[in-house]
């Protein structure tokens, strides 16, 4: 035994007041964890069921990337365990991977006990989504622009301005006023019928200032084919689509809107439910969905108070007859929409032999429409992104 | 809380239990205690017991983890946390009840002891522990604000420092060659052994060895190959990934000798509290709290509990011996406690089990072997006459370092491409390939060029690559 003595150090408040140490850490912790569903945001986002979800909701959401990950022995590894009593050859004492983990004690890293989930609402999910969209210059003008509205409002009168604007009451009561204050004023001039007159200084005028009031409002048109060509894959992939352009616009605007259209040869607006769920037949004109979208524009939401964001979802499958007239159509939609998207959705393999609108549009030329195509769920996001960039580019 | 105490009555029992820890004969580094709350208890612990340590998100994940589990009640705090330095530095939490900081103390020089004189503790060099684990952080720290590296970098080298630290010579007690002397011992091998026919055979060629080799033998030191071998690496990387080695190295002999360390701790706590004639309520309090020490955690491996039962049979072997072991043991043997500070300095938990784990002893423990059959984990193995070997041989697989995979450099330059070659020493147990592609990657990181690690992947040997364009893998004939 050693001789010095031993020293207790006694518990000081201030010291663990100040102790915590881990703080640093943990937030570069927590940051990893943030950045980790940022980068996998496009498999999350293409999990069938977070679509549709309201926004409190919790999801479990697996992390992935803040594994430390080292050399270790994998599954078919054997170990020694203790058992609580007598044990026999062939028990079944527990499953591999995941649940009933063993071997508590085995030495070395355990694969698998790193892995965990975190729990996020779909309002934090879609918040990080939406941080990640690095807003370019052109999009974000293109959202706040037309948002912004010129209204008047009065604010106090003056002696000059406008002889609209002339508050014949004020006038009134100042020339009385003056009138009053001068009667013991002799000789005081009188118009020529006797009357006590108007002076200059009498005239007053309402005065009014323009504001410039932020529109909040937005409509959001889900135009999608659902002709017979249609199947639940492509509307599901549409959905996906058209969800995240809800979501996001709900993020920008006080008051969002959102209308369904479908069209096959003919268009008509219809419940979110049906939008998605039943299934048409028949042929398609592009043209007539489009129409239908102006003219609901023209009934409702007039550009001047709505900011208007259009897509159309469809598998590109349209009667030749109808291409001239859906170009023309898109072209207005363009003009009166702040920013309109076509989305060409054809599950991989499938658009070899079949017709494609994409060529078509390409000849639209217009700063806010985009086209892009969708080839299975994890494109979902990036042709999300693709449709908000500010460069127009060409789906490949 | 039954008892009110401070600091002055921990002393005194202190002083008591010092007398006991004088009487048994151990001996011990000066010991600090220090008394902490949960919460800096809880940092402790992130940070391996470290009073100062480099910052890095990995402690700050630790800590939530531990907090998580403490905060729901899934497991309670350590009573105790040494560590080995000189003076050895132990926290007490101001919480525990008289009785758990009298156990803690007892424990404590238990460990203290060990520290001290186990001989892999040699190489850890007590007296700078404290001193080196501060001088890192404030090396760490300084890289980090600095603005020509930053935090980004700092970090993207550390995570994949982290990832091969443990990839190091296990034996520390042996002296790590020079250069010099791999040198000779290269010449050496490649002279042909001495013939005591050579009248009659053939005399054998002399094959000329290659020592422009690098390395000439393989290298198991990964993170101080690549310091030393890779020049693109700039100073305070190669300063990283030293600091991260020299903390890996601190922590090998406390791996190796886990069971070891804990079994012996628990057997002196017990002994010295059976002595200090605690008054009843005390000692019902210790009788239930040691029990919560010892007890076996089912499907698991409790070191508390076997070690303890260990040392405990390897006293009463050599004190009190059946006579068939009396009759193995030959008539001069030492006595139990000779015996039992002997195998404290001269073992780790690979020799105390292979030597001291009997058959009796293992049927006593109901240790099992078990293997995942597709999906369900079945026990393989148990301790009978036919079985008790491979489960011990099993079990000695997994303990301290040997449930690390074994991995060495056999070449820097393979096919003269900068490739690092890597050999993996196959035991019959394969490499986890998800986290070997990624622990590869990091490899990738370090080297800063193609990375080839050859091993056997469902019996097949096999080579796994990792270069710019990312990772692929392929069979070897």
């Amino acid at each position: 035994m050693a001789t010095s003595e031993t020293v207790f150090r006694p518990f000081r408040a201030v010291d663990a007041g100040r102790s915590d140490r881990s703080a640093g850490d943990r937030l570069r912790h927590r940051q990893k964890v943030r950045q980790s569903i940022r980068e996998n945001i496009a498999d999350i986002i293409a999990e069938e069921s977070i679509i549709g979800k309201d926004r409190e909701r919790i999801i479990k959401v697996p992390i992935r990337g803040i594994k430390e990950y080292r050399f270790v022995y994998g599954d078919n590894a054997p170990g020694v365990a203790q058992g609580a009593g007598d044990v026999e050859r062939g028990q079944v004492i527990g499953k591999a991977e995941g649940s009933g983990q063993t071997g508590q004690d085995r030495a070395g890293d355990q694969p698998g006990v790193d892995y965990y989930e975190t729990d996020v609402t779909l309002e934090e999910l879609i918040e990080i989504m939406f941080e990640d969209l690095e807003l370019p210059d052109l999009e974000r003008k293109r959202l706040r622009e037309l948002a912004a509205e010129r209204t008047s409002r009065r604010k106090g009168y003056r002696q000059v301005g406008l002889r609209v604007r002339l508050d014949k009451r004020r006038t009134v009561r100042a020339k009385v006023k003056r009138r009053l204050a001068s009667r013991h004023v002799p000789d005081h001039p009188r118009d020529d019928r006797g009357r006590f007159p108007f002076h200059q200084d009498d005239l007053t005028y309402r005065h009014v200032v323009t504001d410039l009031k932020r529109e909040s409002n937005a409509v959001v048109l889900c135009i999608m084919d659902t002709s017979g060509s249609m199947d639940t894959m492509k509307k599901y992939l549409a959905r996906s689509f058209f969800f995240l352009l809800y979501q996001f616009l709900v993020t920008r605007y006080q008051n969002v809107e959102i209308v369904f259209i479908a069209h096959h040869t003919q268009a008509r607006e219809v419940t979110e439910e049906e939008f998605f769920h039943r299934g048409e037949s028949g042929g398609t004109f592009i043209s007539s969905g489009y129409q239908k979208a102006l003219e609901v524009i023209a009934a409702r939401y007039h550009p001047s108070l709505w900011n208007i964001y259009a897509f159309h979802c469809s598998d590109g499958d349209n009667f030749d007859s109808d291409n001239q007239l859906a170009l023309r159509s898109a072209r207005e939609l363009a003009e009166i929409c702040n920013l309109f998207g076509y989305g060409e959705i054809k599950p991989l393999g499938s658009r070899y032999y079949e017709t494609s609108m994409l060529n078509i549009f390409r000849r639209l030329e217009a700063d806010n429409f985009q086209t892009v195509l969708i080839e299975r769920k994890e494109d979902v996001w990036p042709s999300f992104r693709a449709f908000l960039a500010k460069e127009r580019q060409t789906a490949s | 809380m039954a008892t009110v105490y401070d600091i002055k009555v921990l002393g005194e029992w202190d002083a008591r239990i010092r007398e006991q820890v004088q009487a048994f004969g151990l001996d011990c580094f000066p010991q600090e205690f220090e008394l902490c709350d949960h919460n800096q208890m809880l940092g402790y612990m992130a940070y391996s017991g470290m009073p100062s340590h480099y910052p890095h998100w990995s402690y700050g994940k630790a800590y939530e983890k531990l907090k998580t589990l403490y905060d729901y009640g899934v497991s309670g705090l350590p009573y105790e946390m040494v560590i080995n330095a000189n003076p050895a530095l132990a926290y007490l939490m101001r919480d525990n009840s008289l009785l758990l900081q009298i156990l803690t103390i007892a424990h404590v020089y238990g460990h203290n002891d060990f520290f001290k004189n186990n001989f892999n503790f040699r190489s850890t060099r007590p007296e700078f522990t404290l001193g080196s684990f501060k001088a890192h952080g404030s090396r760490v720290r300084a890289y980090i604000e600095d603005p020509s590296i930053g935090i980004e970098r700092v970090e993207h080298l550390l995570d994949a420092a982290h990832a091969v630290s443990l990839q190091c010579r296990r034996n520390l007690a042996v002296r790590k060659r020079t250069a010099e002397e791999e040198r000779q011992q290269v010449l050496e091998a490649a002279q042909p052994p001495d013939d005591p026919f050579q009248s009659i055979h053939r005399r054998r060629a002399y094959v000329e060895p290659d020592l422009r080799r690098v390395p000439l033998v393989p290298d198991a030191d990964l993170l101080l190959f690549i310091r030393d071998h890779n020049r693109y690496l700039g100073d305070w990387e190669k300063d990283l990934l030293t600091i991260v080695h020299e903390e890996a190295q601190y922590f090998i002999p406390q791996i190796e000798t886990k069971i070891m360390n804990e079994g012996w701790a628990t057997y002196w706590h017990k002994r010295i509290l059976d002595n200090l004639r605690l008054p009843a309520e005390m000692q019902l309090e210790f009788i239930v709290r040691h029990n919560q020490v010892v007890r076996p955690f089912p499907q698991g491996l409790n070191p508390y509990h076997v070690g303890l039962r260990l040392w405990e049979d390897l006293r009463r072997r050599y004190d009190e011996p059946t006579s068939e072991e009396a009759e193995a043991l030959g008539p001069t043997r030492p006595t139990g406690t000779q015996q039992l500070f002997e195998v404290r300095e001269a073992d780790r938990d690979v020799s105390f089990l292979r030597r001291h784990l009997t058959e009796t002893l293992m049927r006593e423990l109901h240790l099992f072997a078990y293997e995942p059959k597709g999906e369900d984990i079945v026990i393989t193995k148990v301790p009978d006459k036919d079985g008790w070997r491979d489960v011990k041989e099993t079990l000695l697989k997994n303990v301290g370092m040997r449930g690390i995979p074994v991995i060495h450099v056999q070449d820097a330059d393979y096919n003269h491409t900068r490739t690092l070659y890597l050999v993996h020493a196959h035991d019959g147990r394969d490499l986890h390939l998800e986290y070997a592609e990624k622990t590869l990657s990091y490899l990738h990181r370090l080297w800063q060029h193609d990375v080839a690690l050859e091993t056997v992947v469902n019996g097949r040997r096999s080579l796994l690559v990792f270069t710019d364009r990312g990772f692929s893998s392929k069979a070897l004939k």
